[in-house]
């Protein structure tokens, strides 16, 4: 175990200065606007006084002060200043912030073996809250408004066969709420794809239990059309010695704002959060993660790639780590990679890893936003590769690393070639 | 039988003091079967005339030609130039994330060629390539060049250089950072790529060392930008007990003082 000595080390922190003075990993490179952003106003007295998990003593931009709550209430009318919301353009929400979402919530169509059940209930369910409380005022929007949700289960020690797939179609764009349940049960080993289709403008909750002993992948497909607004909140509880993998692949929508979070509730468990996003000219495409270890010994990954073209492509990526004091003998590692393909494009991309104990196996970050540059190109066509060639090179390899972790052969062919077609606009 | 031909060539570079020649008016000519050794001091424009050869988008070619068998490489795009035959082994090897070696040398060698190579030979001839450079073979999973240490670079060049057979080498220091072994290994996978007959080689040099291994016809200094003495394989002798003093206290004595003086300013 490494032996940390600074009793509460925040590397990273958004809103602040480094902790460590000049601490930089291999090429992390902060926007500028990251760097120099002061700390904001609404970031903590709000959430001080509402918070269910924070409290005295917990700093104002810790992750573990940050306020939960199932009523819209609660939560203040956004302005944009607040840290979780600095980066998402609200005028483009589309009324999901400010609205009664009233509107049809995107169809669900769901194609899943003879062993999985699959139900619609309504709001009282027992199982509705049992993973999540909404974290932020779009996602309890949502909670006080969707009518019926669908609740997905694998049976103990149910191992499918095939993969199950979650097919959800926008009806229009009249503001909307979704709200899914997936429960991994004992030892169960499963595949659940959400695939975000159509046009939508949706604010969706989707919960995930994953029990004790089971092994969950769950892949988040954006594929919307160009106008589509969708803001989703992922919230998993992990069990004893489970095993979660969470995929979140963001390519269509005007704005789509995925927040997976994954809270430990018992030793031995594994996470993986992968994410691979393409942001063309004028796409807001963000992902804000967070990883809750509050009890010791267990595991998490992450790891996002990004690929950006065209004139004001926007990508935001926050990874909020957090290692309680009791969660010793910790191992996390996160990272995020950005490829910007053209000018005028613009990654964001904020680590952050809030360490409580000096007890942990190890826990890193690493934030790196290269340009396919001159350089790259001036190698590969000095070995006769034509330029374009070796800008879909360069691109198909750096996304591959997410895509073939999917390990879904149907998804994972439909993705490369959504990344070519991506590619392909590239020459225009 | 090829014929590389460099005329009269000036380069310049852009700086954010303005525009800077380097290269001063060089003239040189390689042809298939020959090797021919640059030497010069650090800064004397060796690598500038490498990669201007390769065409190198940062170096602007203010007057002076270079063909290859008449071609006018020039006009040709740097993928064209590779294809046209002319490799760059290069000084310091840019390293290429997101894309595997294995995937990098097919792609490359298919652009090369014109076609794909029959997968089961191309398979064996890399693996038999790496084997002879003392390449691990897990290296073909890796990304290119990232993570290599120096001398695993070199080595990697020398690779290529053995797969894409082509007219003309130009070995950019390739025997800087490299130890005794690895410098025969290297030199080794040079010497049997020109043994097959159909590459002219230029070997780029600040020491001699590595002519012990790779044995040119022909000796170049430069210095500042131009070649001030040329002539056979007891040229390097010669600087190897000398060193360059000789040819520095003319025009690269004035050009240490300038940059001095531009240091101090
Ligand atoms: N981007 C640049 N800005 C300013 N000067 C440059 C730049 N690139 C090259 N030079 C200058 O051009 C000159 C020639 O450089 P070059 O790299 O060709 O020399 P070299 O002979 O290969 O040296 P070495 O033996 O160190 O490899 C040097 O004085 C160098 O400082
Ligand atoms: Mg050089």
């Amino acid at each position: 175990m490494t032996d940390i000595t600074t009793e509460k080390a925040r590397i990273g922190a958004p809103s602040s200065q480094p902790f460590i003075n000049g601490f930089t990993e291999e090429g992390e490179s902060l926007s500028p606007l990251n760097a120099a952003e002061s700390k904001s106003p609404l970031a903590g007295e709000a959430v001080k006084a509402h918070s269910h998990g924070g409290g005295v003593g917990i700093p104002d931009s810790s992750r573990a002060g940050r306020l939960t709550s199932y009523k819209l209430a609660d939560f203040k009318p956004l302005t944009g200043m607040e840290e979780d919301w600095r980066f998402t353009p609200l005028k483009r929400l589309k009324g999901l912030h400010t609205e009664v979402l009233t509107g049809t919530g995107p169809s669900v169509a769901v194609t899943a073996p003879d062993s999985v059940r699959v139900e619609t209930v309504g709001r009282n369910d027992a199982r509705i809250g049992s993973a999540g409380i909404p974290e932020d005022r779009v996602s309890a929007n949502a909670w006080e408004n969707f009518s019926e949700a669908t609740v997905i289960t694998v049976p103990a020690e149910v191992e499918t066969e095939s993969e199950v797939s979650v097919v959800l179609t926008g009806q229009g764009t009249q503001a909307a709420a979704q709200h899914v349940v997936i429960v991994a049960e004992k030892f169960s080993k499963a595949v659940v794809v959400l695939d975000h289709q159509g046009t939508a403008v949706v604010s969706e909750n989707v919960e995930i239990v994953v029990e004790d002993g089971a092994q969950l992948t769950v892949i988040s497909l954006q594929e919307w059309n160009d106008d589509a607004v969708h803001a989703s909140s992922q919230q998993a509880r992990i069990g004893r010695d489970a095993k979660f993998k969470h995929i979140v692949v963001s390519l269509g929508g005007d704005l789509v704002r995925v927040t997976p979070s994954a809270r430990f509730t018992a030793p031995g468990a594994e996470v993986e959060l992968l994410g691979l996003y393409f942001a063309d000219a004028g796409q807001h495409l963000e992902q804000r993660l967070f990883v809750d270890h509050g009890v010791p010994n267990c595991k998490s990954n992450v790891l996002y790639k990004g690929a950006l073209q065209g004139r004001n492509a926007h990508t935001v990526w926050v990874g909020d780590v957090l290692i309680r004091k009791e969660a010793e003998g910790t191992d996390t590692y996160e990272a995020n990679r950005n490829l910007v393909l053209t000018d005028g494009a613009r990654a964001d991309s904020v680590p952050n890893l809030e360490i409580e104990t000096g007890l942990i196996a190890g826990a890193g970050h690493a934030s790196a936003t290269g340009r396919f540059d001159d350089e790259h190109l001036f190698y590969l066509m000095a070995r006769g590769i034509p330029e374009d060639v070796a800008r879909r090179l360069v691109v198909r390899g750096f996304l591959n690393e997410i895509i073939q972790q999917i390990k879904v052969p149907a998804i994972e062919e439909r993705l490369t070639a959504a990344v070519e077609r991506e590619l392909a606009a590239t020459n225009h | 039988m090829s014929t590389l031909e460099i005329k009269d060539l000036h380069v310049s570079i852009d700086t954010e003091q303005g525009t800077k020649e380097i290269l001063k008016g060089v003239s040189l000519t390689i042809k298939t079967g020959e090797t021919h050794a640059i030497m010069g001091p650090n800064g004397s424009g060796k690598s500038t005339l490498a990669s201007t050869v390769a065409g190198h988008p940062r170096y602007n070619v203010t007057s002076g030609t270079i063909t290859l068998d008449g071609e006018d490489v020039l006009a040709m795009s740097v993928d064209q130039r590779a294809r046209a035959g002319v490799f760059l082994a290069m000084q310091y090897p840019v390293e290429v994330p997101g894309v595997s070696m294995t995937n990098f040398l097919r792609t490359a060698k298919t652009a090369i060629d014109g076609e794909a190579p029959s997968l089961r030979h191309w398979t064996k001839d890399v693996k038999a390539a790496m084997a002879q450079l003392r390449i691990d073979a897990d290296f073909t999973q890796r990304n290119v060049n990232e993570g290599f240490s120096g001398g695993e670079k070199k080595r990697v060049e020398i690779l290529q250089l053995e797969l894409f057979k082509p007219k003309f080498a130009i070995l950019d220091e390739t025997d800087s950072g490299l130890d005794v072994d690895a410098l025969k290994v290297v030199s080794e996978g040079v010497n049997r790529a020109h043994a097959e007959g159909n590459m002219g080689t230029l070997l780029i040099t600040h020491y001699t060392r590595i002519l012990r291994y790779i044995k040119p016809e022909f000796v170049h200094v430069f210095v500042d930008g131009k070649v001030v003495e040329e002539g056979g394989p007891e040229l390097a002798d010669r600087l190897e007990e000398e060193g360059y003093d000789r040819y520095v206290q003319g025009a690269g004595a004035a050009t240490i003082a300038a940059a001095d003086a531009a240091a101090q300013a």
